[in-house]
């Protein structure tokens, strides 16, 4: 029938009782696309209810009550007695603590340290494809493997420690990084942006290079130096990408947890436990899932929050 | 005659002024390069010393410590620590889990993400926006905020089994190779980015087709995913690298040898306390594949990962 209506002569007049039944017809091909389209839609949809919002939706219910991983009981209604539990617990206050300290640190440290390479490689010079390549590798390394690589380096006689007497000339000795309580937490630190950076810096880039090149070359004209032309041209062209990397650094900062799991295990003297190690360690090694979910809903708080606080900050002020 | 009138000092002027700006700038050229050179040593030195150790036995490794042999692949080198990993633990078997969970978790990830986006990017139906709208509200949690109710929550779903000849339910997905995909299947951020190539496509090849009297699954899979090349091409680099290296969910839900991934497996062997330099063989043996990937996708990796940015 549709071939019909092509094949049409524009000119043509439809006689009388054709309108009706084109209206019926399209309304059909519009129940027909509709039934189409939740069709495709439906896979996804029931995934993401099953695999999503059911869990979220969980975490919120399970926190009030006394729900295990494995119990021949249904979970019971506790009230509030995980969350007293959890803000009596001296453990994960340090948790907190430490999980703030890493994030404070590593947010401003990476992303500054993320943007720099990205100048560096945003440059017109040869060979500049080696070094971003080269920059990004830690990026596709796991970092699982990435934490194993590093606390063989970090021990007392190893790897670091002898580069860093080469450097000296002896006269730095060096630490036992990862079992010292001082000094665990800034390793793991030192490590972890190592390793993220050229993800970040790969954002900055792609920033970089939305801003039209002809606004530098009227910054040249106009004698800007070097500082001038980064600090009223780059940055601000930066915006965006900046409220991005700052929310994505801090989520990821947050939910530490790989490299506390496999270099270590929260000590020396929980000097390195973090809030998701303690989740896991909750909800998982002891099977606690009720607890568990109190301490991740204490989280989704804590990203919530960060990232409400963020956006605020580096809202359009226009 | 406004040339006439450059003498010939101002042009010796203008001259030197102009090499010593050059100069300047080989001076500059010449810091940058030894600048970009010590971050490339410092971005390198720790996988090339992985690659390295991996080949030497452990009084090797740390006799050469002190000295740039750390970093040569000299003395006793042989492939002994790669012997020694596959006597102590089924390596082939992990490598394998790995490589089948992020082959399907991948597959599967292009063929529902896609879908949906479709549905969502060029087909008119009620309830289109608030769907789109709930995909968007999922990008901001991240997933360390579920994963403990969803391990409960894995654990009491049904299955189907079909046992001599007979459908029948079973309970609980816990040690399993469907607890490692299925659940990372649909992603609101592949929805997302399949949404916005989508709508870089002209709508007028929609309904071109429909007028030759192409169905809607026609179109799309004859028409807007031949045309969405790229858009796959992120997608499936981003669905692999996070199932490949898969770590915090998997050592909740898989207790079992026979399903464990690859990253797990690394810590468990790491766990068994084996000397360093089968431990360093095990590392570059799962770090290979992804880097070798890389290597040859360079761009592909890149550009999928800065497309990651537009989300914000």
């Amino acid at each position: 029938m549709t071939q019909q209506i092509a094949v049409a002569p524009p000119a043509r007049v439809e006689p009388p009782p054709e309108p009706a039944t084109r209206g019926r017809r399209r309304r059909r091909a519009e129940r027909a696309e509709a039934r189409a389209a939740r069709t495709f839609v439906a896979p996804a949809a029931v995934l993401l209810t099953v695999f999503f919002f059911v869990p979220v939706l969980l975490c919120f219910a399970l926190a009030f009550t006394n729900a295990r991983l494995i119990s021949p009981h249904g979970p019971q209604f506790v009230g509030l007695d995980n969350f007293t539990r959890l803000f009596s617990d001296p453990l994960f206050w340090r948790s907190l603590r430490n999980t703030v300290f890493f994030s404070a640190v590593v947010v401003p440290l990476q992303s500054g340290f993320a943007l720099v390479l990205a100048l560096l490689i945003n440059a017109q010079i040869p060979g500049v494809n080696f070094f971003r390549t080269v920059y990004f590798l830690p990026v596709v390394t796991s970092i699982v493997v990435v934490s194993i690589l590093w606390t063989f380096m970090y021990q007392k006689d190893g790897l670091v420690n002898h580069l860093l007497q080469a450097a000296s000339f002896n006269a730095i000795q060096g630490a036992d990084w990862l079992n010292n309580p001082s000094t665990a937490m800034p390793a793991i630190i030192f490590m972890s942006i190592w390793q993220a950076v050229g993800f970040h810096m790969v954002i900055w880039l792609a920033g970089l290079q939305t801003i039209p090149g002809d606004l530098y070359e009227a910054a040249e004209l106009d004698g800007a130096t070097t500082w001038k032309r980064f600090r009223f041209v780059t940055w601000p062209g930066l915006r965006a990408t900046r409220t991005f990397i700052l929310v994505t650094i801090t989520i990821a900062a947050l939910s530490l947890f790989a490299q506390i799991k496999v270099m270590t295990n929260g000590g020396p003297l929980d000097s390195t436990s973090t809030v998701v190690f303690q989740a896991v360690r909750a909800g998982y090694e002891q099977q606690q899932t009720a607890y568990a979910s109190a301490i991740s809903l204490v989280f989704f708080v804590l990203v919530l929050m960060v990232s409400l606080v963020q956006r605020y900050l580096t809202r359009d002020k226009d | 005659m406004a040339i006439t009138t450059v003498s010939r000092t101002d042009v010796r002027q203008a001259v030197s002024q102009a090499n010593r700006k050059r100069r300047g700038r080989r001076f500059g050229r010449a810091g940058g390069y030894a600048g970009r050179i010590v971050l490339a040593v410092f971005f390198l030195f720790p996988i090339v010393f992985m690659l390295v150790s991996s080949l030497k036995p452990d009084d090797q490794i740390f006799a050469d410590l002190s000295s740039p042999k750390a970093f040569l692949p000299v003395g006793h080198v042989s492939l002994d620590n790669y012997r020694k990993v596959f006597d102590t633990v089924p390596a082939w078997r992990f490598l394998a889990n790995s490589i089948a969970i992020s082959l399907i978790t991948v597959i599967l990830g292009v063929a529902v993400n896609s879908l949906a986006a479709f549905a969502i990017s060029r087909m008119r139906w009620r309830g289109r926006t608030f769907v789109l709208a709930a995909i968007i509200a999922t990008l901001v949690v991240p997933f360390e905020t579920f994963a403990l109710p969803l391990v409960w929550w894995v654990n009491k779903l049904p299955w189907l089994v079909i046992q001599g000849g007979v459908p029948r339910w079973t309970f609980g997905w816990l040690d399993t190779y469907r607890v490692q995909i299925i659940p990372f299947v649909a992603n609101a951020f592949s929805i997302y980015l399949y949404y916005s190539y989508f709508s870089t496509i002209p709508k007028e090849l929609d309904e071109a087709a429909r007028v030759d009297g192409a169905g809607w699954f026609r179109i799309y899979r004859s028409i807007v995913m031949p045309l969405a090349g790229p858009a796959t091409a992120t997608v499936a680099i981003l669905t692999f690298l996070p199932a490949w290296n898969q770590f915090l969910w998997p050592l909740m839900v898989v207790q079992t040898e026979n399903d464990r991934p690859v990253m797990v497996g690394l810590e468990y062997f790491f766990q068994l306390n084996v000397a360093w330099g089968p431990m360093m063989a095990y590392a570059t043996l799962i770090t290979i594949p992804v880097l070798a990937l890389f290597l040859s996708f360079q761009r592909a990796f890149i550009g999928s990962i800065a497309s990651s940015g537009v989300k914000g």
